[in-house]
């Protein structure tokens, strides 16, 4: 913790950022919280209360909040490897500006990176933690080695016990538009509970490709236990396999969705 | 500019559940649910979830409103208490205790809860007595 705390000191106090996005520790709780003084750094924490990573918040969908008010301010931010790829997908969606922002990464212990089943665990550049092994996606493969029938039965009783808290939207750091397809009537109906089924996870699934950075913060948000983590790994490898594209890698390319390719011929 | 993320409870049930609210330049603008929080765990149901929304809405009532001539008036707190009162008074002579019925608030304390059922047992004399979080 020291590194993170000593690199947002240099930030601060060189006036290179108006405030560092980080997490804090006060009345035994973690949350997040903006940093503007540079002496003001002692409970600054990565995000762990009883295990790796517990305390993991949206920092980049806080920093879209701040962008958008003040963007011509530069802000730091504590990125992990999920982190960093949902910023470089935010910049190619242009919702945050590179040189507005300053990342201070940290590598996620080995243990974290198994549970998330993570492929890079860690940033290009971090100050913090070591380089750790990229984790299979085991949860995937268990569902894949089903035939159609036994995948849909399973996801359908997943599906089930949706309580329409849209608490995956609400956390997704990725989820920024400002009409979002959940609440389009010719999709979701408007008061139904539960939501029609699978109508609205595809519906988010779908939506996920090629926007899904897999922090899988919104499996942990779900108060159903969803395994929304493990559909929308299905779904980005689907992207790999058929395009060889995985969000959040390169900030050059924009998602193969996004592109409109010329009028199919008759 | 001014960025906190305050932490505290849920005002709509009784669960208790936190969560900071991120409050910019004096504005609420939005809700995270507390990861550490022994309640929540993280979690939050639809209703906490937009609870950001009501706190500033130019919506909310902010005096108490009756009914005059068939439309909502604002009036003082003492004339509202006053009309209540004596209406339910009446209500009572007419019709017995037990035509009237208390709706208790989650959103209340403990203590204004205890109030408003010992107000409906032992001045009303009426066990009819729910609350707003059997939604």
């Amino acid at each position: 913790m020291e590194k993170v705390k000593e690199t947002v000191r240099e930030l601060l106090g060189s006036g290179k950022i108006k405030g560092f996005l980080g997490l804090c520790k006060k009345n035994g709780h973690i949350g997040p919280h903006l940093f503007r003084d540079e002496g003001d750094l002692d409970n600054m924490v990565i995000g762990d209360l009883h295990g790796p990573g517990d305390a993991r918040y949206p920092l980049n969908k806080q920093l879209i909040h701040l962008a958008r008010c003040y963007p011509e301010e530069t802000f730091g931010v504590l990125v992990r490897g999920c982190d960093q790829r949902g910023l470089k997908a935010l910049f190619v969606w242009n919702q945050l500006e590179p040189e507005k922002v300053v990342p201070v990464g940290i590598a996620c212990p080995q243990a974290l990176a198994e549970a998330c089943e993570c492929l890079q665990p860690y940033p290009e550049e971090f100050v913090e933690g070591e380089k750790g092994e990229g984790h299979s996606q085991d949860s995937v493969a268990k569902i894949d080695s089903l035939d159609l029938k036994g995948r849909f039965a399973h996801w359908m009783k997943e599906f089930d016990k949706c309580i329409k808290c849209y608490g995956c939207r609400d956390i997704c750091p990725m989820c920024f538009c400002k009409e979002c397809s959940l609440q389009t009537d010719v999709l979701i109906h408007a008061g139904e509970l539960p939501p029609e089924s699978p109508i609205f996870h595809l519906t988010r699934a779908v939506h996920m490709a090629g926007r899904c950075i897999d922090c899988g913060l919104c499996n942990e948000a779900c108060p159903a236990d969803i395994p929304l983590r493990t559909l929308y790994k299905k779904v980005a490898d689907i992207l790999d396999e058929e395009f060889q594209y995985r969000t959040g890698y390169t900030t050059e390319e924009k998602s193969p969705l996004n592109i409109l390719g010329e009028a199919p011929e008759d | 500019m001014e960025y906190n993320t305050v932490l505290t409870t849920c005002a709509y049930c009784g669960c208790g559940c936190n969560f900071y609210l991120e409050v910019l330049d004096g504005q609420i603008i939005g809700t995270i649910p507390s990861k550490t929080s022994p309640v929540n765990k993280g979690k939050l149901c639809i209703k906490g979830w937009n609870i950001h929304e009501f706190v500033q809405s130019p919506e909310r009532l902010t005096q108490p409103l009756l009914r005059k001539n068939g439309q909502l008036k604002e009036v003082s707190w003492d004339e509202a208490l006053d009309y209540t009162a004596s209406r339910l008074r009446e209500i009572k002579e007419a019709n017995g205790s037990d035509s009237i019925a208390f709706l208790a608030s989650a959103k209340a304390t403990n203590e204004e809860n205890y109030l408003i059922q010992k107000f409906a047992r032992a001045a009303v004399g009426t066990n009819n007595v729910d609350h707003c979080a059997r939604l």
